[in-house]
């Protein structure tokens, strides 16, 4: 093969950014694409007339590239979440893009779901302000294992060392507050690329990685192969035909944990238990599987297993199977929790229907507060509810798994999806920071 | 012992058949759009292993413009008979000949923009509601924000500002009566994934993917095949060359390289050092600056 294996071995690394059109979120993006050569000559091209015709004169305005749609060009803001894509040989990125406006919180948690780290721009002519407060809320809150905080336009503060520490002290205590764990600081230029993709020599000071070598080197997952092994049961496979006559076999992604063929496995939330005496991965068998695979497993036993129900290991934690959930919630839709309401719950892949029992509180995600007085949890509100199921969840934590710890609330008239929901046990002892 | 580490191509195959197991147990009845391009092939692929040793068990569907590669429509066949999949075919012509849909006039008519109608039609037809696609998000920008479960009304419209949002891997495929779905399982690849799993798993493709000599002319730097369905203006010279199609639709749309790469590592290597996108050959996406906007609004793959 010609130069290809490299690529073929390659991780994925899916982060977030946040930000609006003046801290120099979409030149970050720009000069990581363009630098990467991600970026094609005629996308470029085109980004070149649309600069021209929106007034932005010879200067090629970077954002076009990632607003893609006409009323983001038009009113030269970011609505929605962006997926871009680039490549290095070491890895492949997944950036979902998000606006930092408090009004699009709701897509600034959609983008987060999924991202093992967040960039956190800082203008470090203005230091922290309400913006990088809340960013930071919602790394905590969606549990982002890794932040980056990006201090940038360095070049208009003369690369200056005391600018950067006074940031990056200010900053760790946010951090402390919001138990963010592995925070780590880089002072950049976006528009000139220091310390982005290269190291600059305008930062003598600067001992730490470039923002590129830092993505392309920073653990790609919260080890959730080490978590207690989950198998949300997606779909069962049944050949009917006559090569494969008693063939049956239940599709999934694993969530958690990792299953191998012996393993004796409990059914919830029957509490069935049974031997696994296969792996399937389309036409292979394998000895050993783990998160996230996508896979089939057999069982020893003829047990009734369906679409909802979720194997785990049998010798290790159990997830909580209960009615009752105690969840933080951020509100997607612009009609407002109905408290007392009955909303459809997807949970994994449970279906079921839920009642809104209470809301506790709702928090002011700049001053970090906790709203007492006010529970009209309206679009972009983040608060802390209780729901009863009518069917049991079989549920972790948001904190022990982003999978079986997460749910979402669906709308039983419009089928909206209008809340995020994230499982707390007990608030106080979570690494959350309300 | 192994590092239980996944590669990026191991992963982005677990999503696609994870969201592909998603369509099947969460709608009644699903379809595969199937181009023959090498997107919808890598979605085939998927398929089969998505509920293997199970047939797939939703049908393909081929919008058949009429204008479609010979080799294309060869290649279709035989998949499908590999693959044990059923084929329903939509037919662009029968929807001109029934007067749904007007032909374009000129030498850039295409009947790109038709298949729009045939598609909904066939939906409709068939009651389908949910429609699998391989479309992938860097591939336009309109489509960088459309989501895995795409929310379409009853007249099959596309509303990009107000779509669902997606969490983790939570995807809300509920629906009124009338209304259906897009699927994007491939969502998260970038060409060059769908050329590195290609060359992974060892799939076979349509021989118009690799170089071979053909008549082509030259349209506004764009190389077209020159086949009958392919207008030309007496200016528009034919002329012998070495091509391959680096995407592949219908030939009025469906712009060529010049290429010398026969074999899938050479195709990568070519893809490496280009600097034009893929669909940078697709007339279709020149109309305007929201052309693929617009299009998908109205109902477009």
């Amino acid at each position: 093969m010609k130069d290809t294996t490299g690529y073929l071995d390659m991780e994925l690394l899916r982060f977030s950014t946040a930000g609006s059109v003046d801290d120099g979120k979409s030149t970050l993006i720009g000069r990581l694409l363009y630098d990467s050569k991600s970026i094609f000559e005629d996308q470029l091209q085109a980004v070149k007339d649309a600069s021209k015709r929106l007034g932005g004169g010879e200067e090629v305005n970077l954002a076009l590239l990632t607003d893609g749609l006409r009323a983001e060009r038009e009113q030269g803001i970011t609505i929605d979440v962006a997926y871009r894509y680039f490549a290095t040989p070491k890895r492949k990125f997944i950036i979902a893009d998000t606006p930092g406006h408090i009004e699009y919180t709701r897509n600034m948690v959609t983008g987060a779901s999924t991202a093992d780290v967040a960039i956190i721009l800082i203008d470090a002519r203005n230091g922290i302000i309400e913006q990088s407060k809340r960013h930071s809320y919602i790394a905590s809150l969606l549990q982002i294992p890794n932040v980056v905080v990006a201090i940038n336009k360095m070049d208009l503060v003369d690369f200056s060392e005391d600018v950067f520490n006074k940031i990056k002290a200010e900053y760790e205590e946010i951090a402390k507050v919001l138990k963010l764990k592995n925070v780590i600081f880089i002072p950049i230029s976006a528009r000139d690329g220091d310390n982005v993709v290269d190291a600059s020599n305008k930062t003598p000071w600067y001992n730490g990685e470039t923002l590129l070598h830092l993505l392309e080197t920073l653990p790609v997952r919260k080890d959730e192969t080490k978590l207690p092994a989950r198998f949300p049961v997606q779909y069962v496979i049944r050949p009917h035909s006559d090569d494969f006559h008693d063939y049956r076999a239940y599709a999934g992604r694993i969530s958690g944990g990792r299953f191998k063929v012996g393993d004796k496995v409990t059914i919830l939330p029957s509490k069935t238990e049974s031997i696994i005496t296969a792996i399937d991965e389309g036409t292979k068998s394998l000895e050993v599987a783990f998160a996230p695979q996508s896979v089939s497993i057999r069982l020893a036993d003829n047990v009734d297993i369906s679409r909802g129900d979720i194997i785990v290991n049998e010798s290790e934690q159990k997830p909580t199977v209960s009615a009752n959930i105690s969840l933080l919630v951020c509100w997607l839709n612009h009609r407002p929790l109905n408290e007392g309401g009955k909303y459809i719950i997807r949970h994994a892949t449970e279906e079921t229907r839920a009642i809104i029992k209470d809301v506790h509180f709702k928090v002011n995600i700049n001053t970090l507060e906790n709203i007492l007085d006010d529970k009209t949890v309206k679009m972009n509100d983040i608060a802390h509810i209780s729901i009863k199921t009518l069917k049991p969840l079989k549920y972790d934590s948001y904190s022990e798994n982003r999978i079986t710890g997460s749910l979402v609330i669906i709308d039983e008239n419009t089928f909206e999806t209008v809340g995020a929901g994230m499982i707390v046990h007990n608030l106080e002892d979570e690494t959350f920071t309300i | 012992m192994s590092t239980y580490k996944l590669t990026h191509l191991k992963e982005l195959e677990s999503e696609s058949i994870f969201i592909m197991r998603e369509v099947a147990a969460q709608f009644e009845k699903p379809a595969l759009l199937f181009s023959g391009g090498k997107d919808s092939i890598v979605m085939a692929y998927l398929a089969y292993k998505a509920f293997y040793p199970a047939a797939i068990p939703f049908p393909f569907v081929h919008i058949d413009t009429g204008h479609n590669f010979e080799e294309t429509i060869t290649y279709r066949d035989q998949l499908v008979k590999l693959l044990g999949a059923q084929l329903i075919i939509g037919s662009v012509e029968d929807s001109i000949a029934e007067g749904k849909a007007v032909e374009e006039k000129g030498f850039s008519a295409s009947r790109n923009k038709l298949q729009t109608v045939t598609l909904l039609d066939t939906l409709d037809i068939h009651k389908f509601d949910a429609a699998l696609g391989g479309a992938r998000r860097d591939e336009e920008k309109a489509r960088a924000k459309e989501r895995f479960f795409s929310h379409r009304d009853e007249f099959g419209q596309w509303d990009p500002k107000n779509q669902r949002p997606e969490l983790w891997n939570i995807f809300n495929g509920k629906k009124q009566v009338g209304e259906h779905f897009r699927v994007f399982p491939i969502s998260n690849w970038t060409e060059m994934d769908v050329w590195q799993y290609i060359l992974q798993e060892n799939i076979p493709l349509p021989s118009l993917y690799y170089t071979h000599k053909r008549e082509v002319f030259e349209r506004e730097g764009i190389i077209y095949a020159a086949l009958p369905e392919m207008p030309r203006r007496e200016s528009e010279k034919i002329e012998l060359k070495n091509v391959r199609c680096r995407t592949i639709g219908d030939i009025t749309c469906t712009g060529l390289t010049l290429s010398s790469a026969n074999s899938l590592e050479d195709i990568i290597g070519e893809i490496a050092s280009s600097r034009i996108t893929e669909r940078g050959g697709r007339s279709d996406d020149k109309r305007s600056e929201a052309a693929m906007e617009d299009r998908k609004k109205a109902g477009y793959f």
